[in-house]
């Protein structure tokens, strides 16, 4: 039996797509009438192209970015196969700790990071005053519940316990086991995080503007003021990396459902 | 673990500064006089408020659409495609907030923006002399509605999926119409997911920041927006008071997050695991 489409469905769905379109194509087009007389014209891209502090500044997020994502991983791999593997019980605690920045907003961590760190126990400057230092340990933070989350998800479809042992009776060091055996069975949950916390950090403008560092959102926020063409292409271009980042998720897959997957093994095969 | 010592440096114990920090004076001692200015500043009292009104308003919203939007997309009839499609998009869109976001509807509703140019061209209505501001409560509520819907979509989709068509079916064999369907099965079935969408919508308009800031430059007086400007305003201002402001945000999300923990078990008790 095929049933058509509903009329009431057409209508919702309609709906939400001129939603989710309607401002991305004013934007487009708000962009590109720079011309005399409101024509069409390339200035407003040309210009950002051309603008040194728009490259300075997309570099500083994509490398902020890049740290948070390394430093999330290397807090949180090594710390959801410990708690799937001998620590079953502080899972509830790990899993607090994650969430906790859902009810902490950025806005109240910039608080209590500036507080803490600057008025309590005036941090040295190559702390507080660097993006590198300074935002990457508040970003770690902010990813935290993405990351946890689809690691948590990617341990859970594996047999962490039998991959462990299997490994380790074959003579293979805590090392070996861990990054020839445990890494690459989670390497989509990994990526699926990584990618998460690129969106994030690419787009975070609450920390990085109460601390005073120029990121790239930052940035669009300062054209915003002055030049509403150039900023209109900002905005865009800022709108494409958040989809290439969502793209970069949905061809990693998402980590497998428990269950559902058949069980991973990934051969060691450089194993001598 | 490293993971511990890390999370307590720059998450627990930046929170707990706030929250200590909320109750002390200017020498360190215990005072309950931030908490009190607070509840006594019309200005901050006003700020509490209409944080409160725009979230219940865009969770409420963007609730209702959400889940009409998902249930159109995973309804029997609805070609496959739309489905994976449409929770793409949401994923996409529910990421796109901030500076981005704000000025791409100044570029659409702004004074000068496409679409108001377009209805005031072609059907000589100018929404700004009628009322109509992007930068006020509706003109927030609008923009904030572009990350809500696409979050609910997301939420509410594998409840939607919970519902079996068995039941329908059986609703049906023994004589229920649709209304007897949605009044005794689908609805109680569903109530918790959605409550707990809804709820986490709350919350997360609530600690929103940069999209409003962006937005109207400050002029709103949203509890993020004050506090932003308190930091801003460093010398002068008494730390302690944005700790008062923070631990009064704080005590409203976490009211919220538990409730919403609360529905989302129940709402388990349905899907299949």
């Amino acid at each position: 039996m095929k049933t058509r489409i509903s009329f009431s469905s057409v209508v919702w769905l309609f709906v939400g797509a001129v939603y989710f379109f309607v401002p991305l194509i004013a934007t487009l087009l708000f962009s590109l009438k720079t011309g005399p007389n409101y024509s069409y014209s390339l200035s407003a891209w040309s210009q950002v192209i051309h603008d040194q502090e728009f490259w300075k500044t997309v570099k500083l997020s994509a490398i902020l970015a890049l740290e948070s994502i390394v430093l999330s991983l290397g807090l949180l791999v090594p710390t959801a196969y410990w708690v799937h593997l001998k620590l079953p019980r502080v899972r509830t605690y790990v899993e607090f700790v994650t969430i906790l920045p859902f009810v902490v907003p950025p806005i109240i961590l910039t608080v209590g990071l500036l507080q803490l760190f600057n008025n309590d126990l005036h941090a040295p400057v190559w702390y507080l005053g660097q993006p590198y230092t300074f935002l990457v340990s508040a970003y770690v933070v902010l990813a935290f519940p993405y990351v946890y989350r689809s690691l948590d998800a990617g341990f859970r479809a594996i047999d962490v316990h039998t991959l462990t042992e299997a490994a380790q009776s074959l003579g293979a060091s805590w090392r070996t086991t861990f990054f020839r055996v445990i890494i690459p069975n989670v390497r989509q949950a990994a990526l699926s995080g990584a990618f998460l916390t690129l969106a994030i950090v690419m787009g975070e403008f609450t920390i990085a503007s109460l601390a005073l560092f120029n990121t790239f959102p930052v940035y669009i926020n300062q054209v915003n003021q002055e030049q509403p063409y150039e900023a209109a292409s900002l905005s865009l271009l800022s709108f494409l990396i958040t989809w290439a980042a969502m793209a970069g998720l949905l061809l990693v897959g998402r980590p497998p459902r428990s269950g559902r997957r058949r069980f991973l093994i990934v051969p060691a095969r450089q194993t001598r | 673990m490293p993971f511990f010592a890390y999370s307590f440096f720059f998450l627990i114990l930046p929170s707990a500064v706030v929250l200590i920090g909320a109750f002390q004076d200017d020498k360190g001692g215990f005072t309950t006089k931030n908490i009190s200015e607070v509840i006594h500043t019309p200005q901050y009292r006003h700020a509490f408020r209409t944080s409160i009104e725009i979230s219940l308003l865009t969770a409420f919203l963007g609730g209702v659409l959400g889940l009409l939007m998902a249930y159109a997309a995973v309804k029997r009839g609805t070609p496959r495609w739309i489905r994976p499609t449409l929770s793409t998009f949401s994923g996409v869109a529910a990421n796109f907030a901030g500076v981005p976001l704000a000025f791409a509807f100044i570029a659409t509703l702004g004074t000068l923006g496409i679409v108001t140019k377009y209805m005031r061209d072609h059907f000589g209505f100018n929404p700004y002399e009628h009322g109509f501001s992007l930068f006020t409560f509706t003109g927030v509520s609008i923009v904030y509605l572009y990350f809500q819907i696409p979050l609910m979509i997301l939420v509410i989709m594998p409840a939607l999926d919970g519902l079996r068509a068995e039941w329908r079916e059986a609703s049906s064999n023994l004589g229920g119409t649709a209304y007897h369907y949605w009044r005794h099965v689908g609805i109680p079935v569903l109530a918790p997911s959605i409550l707990g969408g809804m709820v986490l919508l709350f919350g997360n308009s609530f600690s929103a920041y940069a999209t409003a800031y962006s937005l109207t430059g400050g002029a709103i007086n949203l509890v993020p927006l004050v506090i932003g400007q308190n930091i801003g305003a460093d010398v002068l201002s008494n730390p302690h008071l944005s700790q008062a402001l923070a631990l009064g945000m704080i005590v409203v999300i976490a009211f919220s997050m538990t409730v919403y923990a609360l529905l989302q078990r129940r709402a388990s008790r349905w899907v299949k695991r």
